[in-house]
């Protein structure tokens, strides 16, 4: 097998350190958000106690669901020994510590005591599926860390595999972990099924994929390096197939809860006449999360890497959109507590609760991208994460 | 608009207060010391002052498990009765404004108090209604003689130990 | 799920041990003096024992007695704890409501049906099981509370109740806090059985006063594990139900006329 270098990113241009401001200013955008956010209290929020998660839940839980499909590119490397990923795998593995960074810190700063965080991290009650997350994202930040040491110290190379292989298990776990906060829940007739679970995983693959094909074409172009076709095929191939299972997995769910009478009303709500849930379910989940990317994908256009790149943002957009709709849309549907009569309260029972995001949690949101882009940015300079070429001759020695 | 607004106000105003602050200290040599007023009710505390001023957090966080989680009620250690003794008398509070009880040392030992996002920090009816002050009316004009002590650099220091 | 405690349970002071004296205690009392103990009952606990499990504080809601345009319960609770009342808020979305008033309505028959809704303190509260910080807990006398000392705020209780009976304190409420009813920016709270009358010995809800003052009788308060109470005696005649039967979560609030 052919030896391939990895060197760091010089990061002395002038754009690497404008695009490293850009980021900057988004993270301190996000500081200040959530400054105004802890100031005055959720009321400059567009959540109320109605809809009780909103748009920063939205970015958090993408980001998380994301980090660990980022991971998707080592595991094939480590775990399934295919060695064509081999020379990618570090960038993977840096890639999904800083979007869970980024997914974390958002889903901390929301919290309505986001200064008491210490008190989630000494006071634990292991019937809830949050106290189980807290033990799985740190695993995950360990496991991912001592997979990235093995991969970047010849010392301790050998045991590259094992680590991998554990850091694969406990992925997949993680995101098991994060599709049951919401399959946990009994009260809310769009959660509570063990279909989400799976469906995050998936959900995690295709989002995970798109975002490191984006960073990886990105660093190859912005830093002159050759990035050759071979390895953009593979991973749009499979990118073609992960977001058609998840297009499989929504259709699954809607289909089975289609059939039973007291999901009616709610699927009705969902596909018929949310009004912008609706829309956002069927124009940005699936025709721009899914029907769009595929057929880019599958089609001679998924030949040109313009097209690509294209089919890979609509897929994070979908993705985006498609947290909104399963985060807000099943709280934007009023609780059944009374099936068969209407409800009416003044707390706003028996009506579709209607959800505005604020700026403060678009920025809050926003900001945790920026922090996992800039976490990585910083990662690429300091450390030895990409090959220094993926030309299709070097690509194509690793197979044999 | 108004909330960007709302957030260049608070951005400019620590970094204002931030300013001043050091102004202050470097101009008197230190932070203002803390203010003790003795408490309306009573001589003594339920232990000891000096006890009190380093085991005070202590004995409240326990009671207050106790009370939140059991239902235990008792009174000595209880928040509650530490405001109805040390209300300010000139504003009910043991935290509404610089001199008053727990703000003035808190402040003093840069120390944040959290009770007070939620718990109420005046006593049960208004200062003069409440039966605690009524009952001890006739402490008043003793008191007020030695209302207000400073705690000497010292005793603060020991404490902060 | 249930032998895996935090770690602080295992200190002298814990719940579980306290819990357990309690319960010895009340066995104890039951067994040498039992008109001693009614009476206790009646008067509240002593200020330094913890509630114990031998009681279950519960409620009974007779809907057909309840009045359509009647917010007396509301407006008792608002004035008992502390909370704006949402016609005076500034922000009626974001504002708590403790308890709300529910008018139902069947779209066949067109009968109408009123009730308050509150936290209905399940045996097994959901949210209880979904806090991380157990913040969220059941008392030993069947009262589900918020400990706002561990509560983070992260909303995951107002998820998972079916009863949508939690709010969040969405701003500052500065120092407007009842003295006896501590409530605070950034916490999750709901209606808690009037605990702090509970423990003074009152044995009845603002809401309950209320109702009973308004002359309508619907609300009744009292202990569903005295088999001599008021409410156990009503319980055992009059047929009721419990909201969201189907989760069989146990509630404190039976129903009487849905």
């Amino acid at each position: 097998m052919a030896s391939i270098t990895f060197r760091e990113v010089e990061g002395s241009s002038l754009k690497y350190w404008m695009l490293f401001g850009f980021l900057g200013l988004f993270v301190l955008f996000g500081a200040l958000s959530w400054n105004t956010m802890h100031h005055y209290g959720h009321v400059v929020t567009g959540m109320d106690n109605q809809i009780v998660w909103g748009l920063p839940h939205v970015f958090a839980v993408f980001l998380i669901v994301a980090a660990s499909g980022a991971l998707n590119v080592a595991s094939i490397a480590s775990v399934f020994s295919k060695p064509m990923y081999k020379p990618l795998a570090p960038l993977s593995a840096i890639l999904s510590l800083a979007l869970l960074l980024g997914g974390l810190l958002v889903l901390v700063l929301d919290l309505g005591r986001s200064d008491r965080l210490i008190v989630a991290m000494t006071n634990f009650n292991f019937k809830s599926m949050f106290t189980w997350n807290v033990f799985l994202y740190t695993g995950f930040f360990v496991l991912v860390g001592i997979y990235l040491w093995t991969m970047l110290d010849r010392s301790v190379k050998s045991y590259s595999k094992a680590a991998g292989t554990a850091a694969f298990l406990w992925r997949l776990t993680l995101t098991t972990g994060t599709g049951s906060l919401f399959g946990f829940l009994v009260a809310r007739e769009l959660y509570g099924t063990a279909m989400l679970a799976p469906m995050f995983i998936i959900m995690s693959f295709a989002y995970g994929l798109a975002i490191y094909l984006m960073v990886l074409a990105a660093a190859y172009a912005w830093t002159g390096r050759a990035l050759g076709d071979i390895v953009m095929m593979r991973l749009k191939t499979l990118l073609a197939v992960f977001v058609a299972a998840v297009l499989y997995f929504v259709v699954v769910q809607h289909m089975t809860s289609l059939y039973f009478t007291k999901f009616h009303a709610v699927e009705a709500f969902m596909l018929r006449d949310g009004g912008i849930i609706t829309t956002l379910f069927w124009v940005g989940q699936i025709v721009i999360g899914c029907v769009i990317p595929l057929v880019i994908l599958l089609s001679g256009l998924g030949k040109q890497r313009s097209w690509i790149m294209i089919a890979c943002g609509l897929v994070i957009l979908g993705g985006i959109v498609q947290m909104y709709v399963t985060i807000i849309g099943a709280q934007a549907y009023p609780l059944d507590m009374f099936p068969g009569v209407t409800e009416k309260s003044s707390f706003f029972d028996g009506e579709v609760h209607p959800y505005s995001p604020s700026m403060p949690e678009l920025f809050l949101g926003l900001g945790g991208v920026a922090i996992a882009l800039l976490a990585t940015v910083f990662g690429i300079k300091v450390l030895r994460l990409l090959p220094a070429s993926l030309d299709d001759a070097t690509v194509a020695k690793l197979e044999h | 608009m108004k909330r960007l607004l709302a957030l260049g106000a608070v951005v400019l105003t620590t970094a204002t207060l931030a300013w001043a602050g050091s102004g202050d200290l470097a101009k008197a040599g230190g932070a203002p010391k803390p203010v003790i007023t003795k408490a309306v009710k009573g001589d003594q505390c339920v232990e000891p002052n000096d006890f009190m001023r380093r085991n005070h957090m202590k004995l409240l966080k326990h009671q207050r498990d106790e009370t939140v989680i059991d239902g235990v009620r008792t009174k000595k250690y209880a928040l509650k009765e530490c405001i109805n003794c040390h209300a300010s008398e000139k504003t009910g509070s043991v935290a509404a404004s610089k001199d008053d009880f727990c703000v003035s040392c808190h402040s003093y030992a840069a120390v944040k108090i959290d009770c007070f996002d939620c718990h109420s920090t005046k006593p049960q009816g208004s200062v003069a209604m409440h039966p605690l002050n009524a009952d001890t009316a006739h402490y008043k004009h003793r008191l007020a003689a030695q209302a207000t002590s400073r705690v000497s650099a010292e005793e603060m220091a020991g404490i902060a130990q | 799920m249930s032998e895996m405690k935090p770690m602080s349970d295992n200190t002298p002071g814990s719940p579980e041990r306290r819990r357990f004296i309690g319960v010895a205690t009340a066995a104890a009392g039951l067994a040498l003096a039992p008109g001693v103990m009614l009476i206790e009952v009646a008067h509240g606990r002593p200020e330094d024992q913890a509630a114990s499990a031998a009681v279950r504080w519960g409620m009974l809601v007779d809907a057909t007695k309840c009045v359509a345009d009647c917010n007396e319960c509301v407006s008792a609770c608002s004035t008992e704890n502390g909370w704006t009342p949402v016609a005076e808020s500034k922000h009626p979305r974001q504002a708590p409501q403790w308890i709300r008033k529910l008018e139902l309505q069947d779209p066949l028959t067109q009968l109408e049906t009123n009730l308050p809704m509150m936290c209905q303190h399940c045996g097994e509260p959901p949210c209880v099981d979904v806090c991380p910080t157990g913040a969220s807990f059941k008392r030993a006398d069947g009262i589900v509370l918020v400990n706002r000392h561990t509560c983070i705020g992260c909303r995951y209780c107002m998820m998972a109740c079916p009863y949508k009976a939690r709010s969040l304190v969405h701003e500052p409420l500065n120092d407007t806090q009842k003295p006896d009813v501590p409530r605070g920016i950034g916490c999750v709270e709901a209606c808690t059985f009037c605990v702090q009358k509970v423990d003074r010995g009152d044995g009845n809800t603002a809401c309950a006063e209320a109702c009973t003052k308004a002359g309508h009788n619907a609300i009744l308060f009292g202990d569903m594990n005295d088999p001599e109470s008021e409410i156990s005696k009503r319980l055992r005649e009059l047929p009721t139900k419990q909201v969201r039967a189907d989760l069989n979560l146990n509630t404190g609030i039976r129903h009487h006329g849905i």
